[in-house]
């Protein structure tokens, strides 16, 4: 029962991984890598690490992804210019793409072989640990280093997204709260008598 | 070990990480208008950074992800000290832009972050995590002048390809741990010298391409000429130096820690690359035009020869190679400073021929360039001879005869270009006054002609010892 599921799982994975580069409408590609996304994270349940397969949904799914479809829906990309230079790179393309797809192939026939890392699966906790607390032991303790690398790289992501397309314009109206809530009624409304048929002057 | 002398060994990194994050939040109080400030307090961290390195112990911690040992401490003195420099260059040339954000310094020291993460690095996360840090923070900085067309296609493509690279380089990371059952270094090695199977080395080649495209070995070196030429001179002076040799020890610890066992395998590899870089280099070079493009092309084929020094696997072949990179930082520090320096009409001089007769109009800089050319071609006794002279020594006896002759052509091709350009500074008309120079650059290439003769001669009386005293952390014979 659990390899039937891991191979169906597995074969949607690399079915939809190959749509997603293929499909002409890159809408469908981006869902077509949702689906990937849904049968990896089915993959990494059966491998018992239910947390990360919820993390993937959520993160990759739920934010990734739904961007990416902004992005592909907003832009207007004219995929026909970006073909044109195709016919151009294909011999070399192919060439590179022969050329990995053997090493692949030999990859997977080595494993096939002698299998991988030696016999070694990864450590599983028992039943009495959860996925959270197996992760929370090791995140601030042994892998605290590469824990706060991260959080650098995603603070430089951050410092990127504002330096290369933060505009300082000048005559854009900005909400001012200060300015706002002081705001009596005094300096906003005047009551003014009007005389019937002369209207207001200025 | 426990977290304080954990913390103890990584003090260089903590000054780093902790200063940038204040004088982070304190330009973004300020604005813009603290740009000189925060490149200040980048400065002094970056130098406080090199001097807890240069005294800094040794050891290994976090579960042996980050070591500190001889060839750590020695890289990242020289690349603090490197990126010291680039801050000076930059503050001044942003300025002159009217481009003076205060994000660049901060930029500057976190790139600098990530290759310390680098040199560091004692598994296959550090050295993704190292590297990536590295990585993003250059592909902002190629694209800093977002409003000119090929500043942001420089940065735009030197992302893209660098973002493959870090595929294949993630991908060779997932084989080898696929087929090690482990991340760290030591149990690597352990495990290829016990069972080395053909998946281990498919996965370490990937591992050499991603890392060979970035110190842009050839065939990874399709980036270099557009990036060099569309990016900001101090960014690319920044690019041609320090991350190529943080990118280089890292290839020599993950290759001499990491694979040991595996030398025959991976010293084809090498030699491959250092083949392939002397050809694109030299003969790439020839017909070049642009200053920057010429010098991309050059450092492909000066890549050739530290990953050539790096192929023999020896102590003595690891030695050169420190010693190289040092020698040819200062140079190409020295090299873009002075096309910084020269500018005709408040335009930048970006072509070879727009240097003809220019020993008529400022002798001093003909100099500087004379020297630097010279010592980059590597004629003695200048300081790029002896970088070459270390690598070839190491070369012949690791029985790398044929290599070593092929880079020696390339050297006699590469002069050409060499003295074509010293041939028309002194002996072709000239082609009108040139700018007053801004100080700081003209400074710092009169300082890295200076370097590179005479004091190279006594400065390697110095560094010859302490690069001998680095590698022996390696363990190698």
């Amino acid at each position: 029962m659990l390899a039937i599921a891991f191979y169906i799982m597995a074969a949607v994975t690399v079915l939809s991984g190959a749509m997603v580069i293929t499909s002409r409408n890159p809408v469908h590609s981006v869902l077509f890598l949702i689906l990937a996304f849904f049968s990896a994270a089915g993959l990494f349940v059966l491998m018992g690490a239910e947390f990360l397969a919820m993390l993937l949904v959520v993160v990759y799914v739920g934010a990734v992804a739904v961007l990416f479809l902004f992005v592909v829906m907003m832009l207007d990309v004219d995929f026909v210019k970006l073909r044109q230079g195709f016919a151009n790179y294909l011999p070399i393309g192919a060439v590179v793409g022969v050329l990995l797809l053997t090493e692949l192939i030999m990859i997977a026939i080595a494993i096939a072989d002698r299998g991988a890392a030696a016999g070694q699966s990864p450590q599983v906790y028992g039943p009495e640990m959860s996925n959270i607390e197996a992760i929370g032991r090791v995140l601030y303790t042994d892998y605290v280093y590469l824990f706060q690398a991260s959080g650098l790289v995603l603070l430089v992501a951050m410092i990127g997204a504002i330096v290369l397309t933060l505009q300082h314009r000048v005559h854009v109206k900005r909400q001012d709260i200060h300015t706002q809530v002081t705001r009596r009624r005094k300096n906003a409304v005047e009551i003014v008598q009007v005389k019937t048929g002369e209207g207001i002057q200025e | 070990m426990d977290l304080s002398s954990a913390l103890h060994l990584a003090i260089p990194e903590l000054i780093l990480a902790v200063s940038t994050l204040g004088i982070l939040v304190y330009g973004a109080l300020r604005g813009d208008k603290s740009a000189g400030t925060v490149a200040a307090l980048c400065g002094v961290a970056l130098i406080a950074a090199a001097f807890a390195a240069a005294f800094g112990g040794h050891g290994k911690v976090f579960n042996g992800s980050f070591i500190a040992d001889g060839v750590a401490l020695y890289a990242k003195v020289f690349i603090y000290i490197a990126s010291a420099v680039i801050i000076v260059l930059g503050r001044g040339y942003f300025e002159r832009l009217n481009n003076n954000r205060f994000e660049f310094p901060i930029l500057v020291v976190l790139a600098t972050l990530g290759m310390s993460m680098m040199v560091s690095a004692g598994d296959l996360i550090a050295l993704y995590v190292g590297l990536e840090l590295q990585s993003l923070s250059l592909y902002i900085l190629a694209a800093f002048r977002r409003d000119d067309a090929k500043g942001s296609e420089a940065g735009l493509k030197y992302f893209v390809l660098g973002a493959l690279s870090s595929g294949l380089l993630l991908y060779g990371a997932s084989l080898v741990y696929g087929f090690t059952g482990s991340m760290n270094f030591d149990a690597i090695a352990a495990a290829a010298q016990a069972n080395p199977q053909v998946g281990l080395i498919f996965g370490l080649v990937f591992v050499i391409s991603g890392l060979a495209f970035k110190v842009s070995a050839a065939p990874f070196h399709m980036w270099t000429p557009d990036v060099y030429e569309g990016a900001p001179t101090p960014v690319v002076a920044f690019f041609a130096g320090a991350p190529k040799f943080a990118a280089l020890v890292l290839l020599a610890r993950t290759l001499n820690d990491g694979f040991a066992g595996l030398h025959d395998q991976w010293s084809q590899v090498m030699l491959a690359l250092a083949t392939l870089s002397f050809i694109v280099g030299g003969l790439g070079g020839l017909m070049q035009k642009d200053i920057k493009r010429l010098l991309a092309y050059s450092s492909i084929a000066n890549m050739g020869y530290a990953l050539l020094a790096m192929a023999t696997g020896t102590a003595q072949g690891v030695q050169a190679l420190l010693l190289f990179m040092v020698l040819y930082m200062i140079d190409t520090l020295g090299f873009f400073s002075v096309q910084m320096a020269l500018s005709r009409k408040g335009v930048a001089v970006t072509k070879i021929d727009d240097l003809a007769g220019l020993s008529k109009i400022n002798v001093k800089l003909t100099i500087v360039i004379t020297v630097l050319c010279l010592s980059v071609l590597g004629m003695p006794p200048f300081s790029g001879f002896w970088g070459k002279f270390f690598v070839f020594g190491a070369a012949l006896d690791a029985g790398y005869w044929g290599f070593a002759v092929a880079g020696l052509v390339a050297s006699v091709i590469g002069a050409f270009y060499y003295l074509r350009i010293i041939k028309l500074m002194w002996f072709d008309g000239d082609k009108g006054e040139i700018d007053k120079s801004p100080f700081e650059a003209k400074w710092i290439a009169y300082a890295a002609a200076a370097f590179s003769f005479p004091v190279a001669m006594v400065a390697l009386a110095w560094l010859y010892p302490l690069a001998a005293n680095a590698v022996k952390s390696f363990g190698l014979n």
